[in-house]
């Protein structure tokens, strides 16, 4: 068939299965916006090219579908650097498509070029320019394969006007693949696994660090077999949470900075570490020197370069993790680990005095409470999004995810904006979730205009403010190492409510506890996307708190009941 | 204690940028990096030395292998292998010194390829330590100017790919089987 560039984009997207695109016109795009016309694509009008990259960045991640954003050259690219480096620490597959300035001017500093592939070389695991429209059905087909396979990613592909405007004949290509340098893990080597055995037979207090790893390579049943049939208890990172249920009997928790105390006491008094699809994050960690002292360590990844990066480890095996575990399966006996466990619920036992759930509230609204009450009024089964900060650490300890690919969350970049358009991409990937975006009234301040791009699409988010009128986690961070200097972190907000109207859609306002359960449903019952606003405690912190530089025990617990007291 | 790597990249625009961006933003050091072709048409070959007290090679190879156009990374730390560096030297010279000059270029087994009425140009190809033994002799009479390459090397034997990994992006290495059975 005779095609322009622009037609072979689209022609291409469909063939991948594409059928959302999160994108924003502009000169250099202007041909495949205009071919865009004839494709079975729906593309949804964002309001910053940013909200388009993590909207794709929130599809990809609630569907592991390859999420495609677009944006013309320029300030259009340039706008997407943060959601894209955003996919990139967090491994979420998603192809970012670009505009480029026609071929003979790139290079002249012409109205709206700027140097797109040199800007996101970093923060992609692949990019393109394409000049020549003979290159760009390859180019396409490549970078959905590139974005979706091994340690998925980001790629971007930035395509010239000219490339776009231009014909040629053209048929789909679907002959293999051919990358000589991308050759992603296959299966780990059988004298590993059977030192794996050993190591795993022998252990005595064993512990399973549970990553993004287990959820992307869909190990999620193996991961649970594993753990039963050795009975070894399971720490999750924050990405990772999902991979076990939380009501599951081995089910330890979060661990990490604001981690929940057993966990990191238990991983600090293990004799092996189990981690499946986690990197060691500086977060998860603790001071390096400190950690684990007594553990030896097998990592399963399959990236190489996440191998002895940060923490040694004794045995490593590179390869996808449900594909490990399903080698190493077979041959695992069967384990009691009895006195291990019941230590672990002691330990348990001691720090849930110190919970905020089994505090009183003394009249007050605190933020750990309203998401305790969404979690148990949503019976823990929505798709949660949340945005950075405390709103995000108290998701991650009290919305008790029995479900995994139910918690969508910047984790590595930490990106505050983050949470409503990564809910409206998570949407349109599961529109029979109910959808729950968790934000602080900073973040959601600095994406808030998506609430336009949802109330044009017509689409149903829920979005929780949680509003304690200060950038919390800083505050947080002022209030324990700053001396309560308060620098620049209180924060006046708009009126939510109506914020809410003036896009034509519901405002609810919550002061006080008994209100939170009847907003909560009232927001799931009204149609189109709402807005609850809750009014929340202003120097509330998130406990417990491993200081940076501390080692994992080292942790700054939650107050007893008797200093909640009011004054 | 240095490093030798060999890369095997594909030959598109902006992949030297590629491998220059990732050392930058890994703050790798690297002493010397030099490309060229290959025998293959489409594929360049990358000589990177690096200094392994503060860069440790297993990271820099396996980030490497993570940049999609490059096909194989080899250590030649781990095998056999010839490197040559190659140093372009213009010194002052004059009637008085040239004699001792030519000497000294013979000792070497550098050649002249260039003498002016104040200057030699004298060109040597060699091991590093070689040319860094000839750039000392070679002060006293006042270097005017000098161009090095930095290494080239290759492995010895006749298999041109003693290490390309059959299963994964690269190796990576792992504790030696004997000592972990021992502690279990």
């Amino acid at each position: 068939m005779k095609g322009t560039g622009a037609q072979i984009l689209w022609e291409s997207l469909v063939r991948e299965g594409v059928d959302t695109v999160f994108g924003f016109p502009g000169g250099a795009v202007l041909p495949i916006y205009d071919a865009l016309l004839e494709y079975p694509i729906h593309h949804v009008l964002v309001r910053h090219e940013q909200g388009a990259t993590h909207m794709a960045d929130g599809y990809a991640r609630a569907s592991g579908r390859v999420g495609v954003a677009l944006a013309t050259s320029g300030p259009g690219a340039t706008n997407m650097v943060t959601g894209i480096a955003t996919a990139m620490m967090d491994s979420s597959p998603i192809v970012c498509i670009t505009g480029q300035v026609s071929s003979p001017f790139i290079g002249y500093d012409a109205f709206q070029e700027t140097d797109v592939t040199g800007i996101t070389l970093p923060i992609t695991k692949h990019n393109y320019l394409v000049t020549d429209v003979k290159d760009l059905g390859r180019v396409i087909r490549e970078a959905f394969y590139i974005a979706r396979t091994g340690r998925p990613g980001p790629v971007l592909i930035d395509i010239a006007k000219d490339a776009q405007q231009a014909s040629m004949e053209w048929e789909p290509d679907v002959s293999p693949i051919q990358l000589p340098g991308y050759r992603p893990p296959q299966e780990p080597l059988s004298a590993d696994l059977e030192l794996a055995l050993n190591l795993i037979h022998a252990a005595r207090r064993p512990v399973i660090l549970a990553g993004h790893g287990v959820l992307v390579s869909g190990g999620v049943n193996q991961l649970r077999e594993f753990a039963e049939k050795t009975r070894t208890p399971v720490a999750v990172t924050l990405l990772g949470i999902g991979a076990l249920p939380a009501s599951h009997p081995l089910y330890l928790g979060m661990m990490g900075m604001h981690g929940e105390a057993w966990v990191n006491y238990a991983i600090q008094e293990a004799d092996l570490l189990l981690a499946f699809g986690m990197r060691f994050d500086d977060r998860v960690t603790g001071n390096l020197q400190d950690f684990a002292p007594e553990a030896r360590k097998i990592q399963i990844d399959i990236d190489p370069s996440e191998i002895n990066k940060n923490v040694s480890v004794d045995l490593a095996l590179i390869g996808d993790l449900a594909e490990t575990l399903d080698q190493i399966l077979p041959h695992v006996e069967a384990c009691d680990h009895g006195e291990w466990n019941e230590h672990i619920d002691e330990m348990k036992s001691e720090s849930s005095q110190r919970d905020i759930q089994n505090m009183p509230d003394y009249g007050r609204l605190y933020a750990p409470h309203v998401v305790h009450d969404l979690w148990k009024y949503t019976h823990g089964e929505s798709l949660v999004v949340t945005d950075v900060g405390q709103n995000q650490m108290w998701t991650a300890q009290y919305y008790k995810h029995e479900k995994p690919y139910h918690l969508i969350t910047s984790g590595g970049l930490g990106t505050m904006g983050f949470a409503l358009p990564a809910a409206i991409g998570a949407k349109f990937a599961r529109p029979e979730a109910q959808v729950w975006a968790v934000a602080g009234d900073g973040g959601f301040q600095m994406t808030q205009a998506e609430l336009s791009t949802a109330a044009q699409e017509g689409i149903k988010v829920n979005v929780a403010i949680l509003n304690n009128g200060y950038l919390g986690m800083v505050r947080q961070w002022q209030e324990f190492f700053y001396d309560r200097r308060y620098s620049s972190t209180p924060l006046h907000s708009p009126d939510f409510l109506k914020i809410a109207e003036a896009h034509g859609l519901t405002g609810l306002r919550v002061t006080r506890r008994d209100e939170v359960e009847s907003a909560i449903r009232q927001a799931e019952e009204t149609e189109g996307t709402v807005v609850v606003e809750f009014r929340v405690e202003a120097e509330e912190s998130v406990y417990p708190m491993v200081p940076t530089g501390a080692a994992l025990d080292a942790m700054i617990r939650r107050p007893l009941p008797s200093h909640l007291t009011i004054e | 204690m240095k490093h030798t790597l060999v890369a095997l990249v594909e030959d598109k625009p902006g992949v030297l940028n590629r491998v220059a961006s990732l050392f930058r933003r890994r703050a790798f050091n690297i002493e010397s990096l030099t490309v060229g072709h290959t025998h293959t048409p489409g594929i360049s070959r990358m000589t990177i030395v690096i200094d392994s007290t503060q860069t440790n090679a297993e990271r820099v190879t396996a980030n490497l292998y993570k940049l999609i156009n490059v096909i194989q990374v080899d250590d030649l730390a781990e095998m056999p292998s010839v490197s040559r560096d190659l140093a372009i030297i213009k010194v002052s010279a004059n009637v008085a010194n040239r004699g001792e000059l030519i000497q000294l270029v013979d000792v070497f087994r550098a050649r002249i390829v260039d003498v002016g009425s104040e200057s030699l140009i004298v060109e040597i190809t060699g091991v590093e330590e070689k040319i860094d033994g000839f750039v000392d002799v070679l002060r006293p009479f006042g270097i005017i100017e000098m161009v090095r390459t930095g290494i080239v090397a290759m492995a010895r034997g006749s298999d041109p790919y003693p290490n390309l990994p059959s299963n994964g992006n690269g190796s990576v290495a792992v504790k030696e089987l004997a000592t972990l059975v021992d502690l279990v």
